[in-house]
């Protein structure tokens, strides 16, 4: 492994943790959409300060690029407030907008400067290394490496500090307003650090590798925990696996890295949802199943029960007439007594069924006695 | 603005209280006048204004006009001294976080920025838990709660805040009979001990049996006083006209009085 290779793994696992820590709140917040819209309109931004500054490495683009992301929330709410309509149409009109106007500006006057679309998509990570921040003759980094370490830092420290306050703005807004906590001004803030953030990525990583490091991991952790601080952590865990992961597939395969990086958080999140512990399909299958198997054994004791001591109880309580009384097929009907059977609710002499003092228990606590 | 001087005496008071979305009246220049130690219920047909009645003394949502005083002082400065529950469904149950978690944000106010809650925090949310039955949900995922249990923890959330003044809104929507008893029970021991209580009620049938004040509404302020005295049949058919059929039910029971045979409150 190169220390390019290195560095560039570096650039990408940074970034994914950077994009991770304000995408669980966005995810939270159900504004995950956001993200794809102000890491798109960042662009506008970025055209607009370097029209004025004429430098492309100026740190005025950085502003701009922040002021339009922050904008854009700012134009979606007002949009939203109208209540013309919701929320999700609202940013559906406002970006591609900003982001047009953005492309028209860039196509007709930036023609020769080095901006274009497709890098704004898909980022240049495998050329990131190449830009080296010197300080005093000293390399101190690649540019991206320099300025991703610099917003993970940001972003870790303000998360860190308003933890609590940005927990109660997200869970309940109206309690946080209540106990005097601003939560629209908590709401900007948070929305800064989503643009600063998309700015910083994009052109290491591109818009569209932002957008996935800032739901992917967010929302698979979603599934993993019901904590928020481990929901936190597991998503900057899942964000480093899926970058370096990413990597190894993109240099096997010889393909796009932030491609691969975005296929990875894919499969990752597909894993998530299919195996997860409790939100997983294959445990939520398998809590289903099992609660059909406990219901059906409470409806043997009930039936067992209701006819216990009845002068009928020799012919309702056979295995063998069991069919005709719950209308349960055959296999059925087996499964269900040899389970409540080893869960000693019932026991069974010569195909008459009678119920334990367990199986007893069970049926009159369904039946609500005490 | 009132011309007469605040009444520090008064838990609440409300003075020309308007509300608007989109020039559209919510609320007509509501007075409300509420003495500290009195369990109140808010009535009134749906779209009435009840729960923006709390929000707008809350400062949740932006009055067109009036003042809202807190023992004789404006909300902004006594904070401290209101407890808040909205309504249940108002949040997001799926968020990622524990039932003590919840509770303990009722000490965030109080703790300020920056600080993070600690032990201390943690014993005061298991305290308010106790006094619900909900101390061994403590670590439950709170997606995991029953309806009735989910507002219990949010009821333990506003009891954890310590405070004079208790704006629950509809805490008894939709909830089981263990948790009303419950709810009930500790509304009555809020009020023995000289709190104020507003609960944003829905069931005309149980003001009665609840409550010892009550406040009418419908966009305007149609009656307010002890129950004795204003929760009458003339009342109810102003505050509901013929609009809903709840209201119309209950203007048909005979439990509803026409005058006063002044019932002794439950304490």
């Amino acid at each position: 492994m190169t220390s390019m290779q290195l560095e560039i793994m570096l650039i990408a696992a940074v970034s994914a943790v950077a994009c991770a820590l304000p995408g669980v709140f966005l995810v939270l917040r159900r504004m995950a959409l956001m993200s794809d819209a102000i890491s798109h309109v960042v662009l506008l931004g970025i055209i607009v300060a370097f029209f004025f500054t004429g430098d492309l490495s100026s740190p005025w683009l950085l502003v701009g690029a922040t002021a339009t992301g922050v904008l854009t929330v700012f134009l979606v709410e007002m949009v939203t407030a109208t209540r013309l309509v919701k929320e999700d149409a609202a940013i559906g009109l406002v970006f591609p907008a900003l982001f047009s106007i953005a492309v028209i500006l860039v196509s007709r006057y930036a023609g020769n400067v080095h901006i274009d679309t497709d890098a704004v998509l898909m980022g240049e990570l495998a050329f990131a290394p190449f830009d080296r921040v010197v300080v005093g003759g000293y390399d101190i980094g690649s540019r991206s490496l320099v300025k991703m370490v610099i917003i993970l830092a940001l972003n870790a420290s303000l998360l860190l500090v308003f933890y609590k306050e940005l927990k109660i703005a997200t869970f309940d807004p109206l309690l946080a307003v209540s106990l005097g906590f601003p939560v629209a001004a908590l709401h900007y803030g948070l929305m800064t650090l989503v643009s600063v953030t998309a700015v910083g990525a994009f052109d290491a990583v591109g818009s569209v590798l932002v957008v996935g490091l800032m739901v992917g991991p967010a929302a698979t952790a979603y599934l993993l925990t019901d904590r928020l601080s481990r929901m936190i952590m597991w998503s900057a865990g899942i964000g480093v696996v899926a970058a370096v992961g990413g990597y190894w597939l993109a240099y096997l395969m010889d393909a796009s890295i932030a491609g691969c990086i975005t296929t990875m958080l894919g499969i990752i999140f597909g894993a998530a949802h299919i195996g997860a512990p409790d939100r997983g399909i294959i445990a939520m299958a398998r809590r289903r199943a099992r609660q059909r198997v406990e219901f059906a054994q409470r409806m043997l004791v009930i039936h067992l029960f209701n006819h216990e001591d009845s002068p009928e109880a020799a012919t309702e309580n056979r295995v063998d007439h069991l069919g005709e009384h719950l209308r349960w097929r055959a296999g059925h009907i087996e499964r269900i007594v040899d389970s409540a059977r080893r869960r000693k609710l019932i026991q069974e002499q010569n195909g008459s069924l009678t119920l334990t003092d367990e199986g007893r228990t069970v049926a009159k606590e369904s039946l609500q006695f005490s | 603005m009132s011309l007469t001087p605040p009444n520090p005496n008064l838990a609440i008071e409300i003075n020309d209280l308007t509300v608007a979305y989109h020039e559209k009246p919510v609320l007509w220049d509501v007075d409300l006048h509420v003495p500290a130690g009195v369990l109140m219920a808010i009535v009134g047909p749906n779209g009435a204004g009840k729960s923006t009645l709390i929000k707008a003394a809350l400062g949740l949502v932006k009055a067109a006009a009036g003042d809202v005083l807190i023992f004789g002082r404006p909300y902004p400065e006594q904070r401290r001294r209101v407890a808040y529950v909205p309504q249940r469904g108002s949040v997001d149950w799926d968020f990622p976080t524990t039932v003590i978690d919840v509770v303990t944000m009722g000490r965030y106010g109080a703790l300020g920025w920056l600080k993070r809650p600690g032990a201390r925090e943690h014993a005061e949310a298991m305290a308010a838990l106790e006094q619900l039955g909900m101390q061994d949900f403590a670590d439950r995922q709170i997606s995991q709660l029953s309806g009735g249990q989910q507002q219990r923890v949010f009821l333990a959330r506003a009891l954890s805040q310590q405070a004079d003044v208790y704006f629950m809104d509809e805490p008894l929507q939709g909830v089981d009979a263990t948790t009303e008893h419950a709810i009930m029970q500790l509304l009555r021991s809020l009020r023995s001990q000289g709190k104020t209580v507003v609960v944003v009620h829905h069931d005309l049938e149980t003001v009665e049996e609840y409550f010892d004040w009550v406040t009418m509404l419908n966009v305007r302020r149609i009656a307010s006083g002890p129950v004795s005295e204003v929760f009458t049949r003339a009342n109810l058919r102003i505050a509901y006209g013929g609009r809903s059929a709840l209201g119309a039910e209950a203007l048909e029971r005979d439990e509803i009085r026409d005058a006063k045979p002044a019932a002794p409150i439950v304490p």
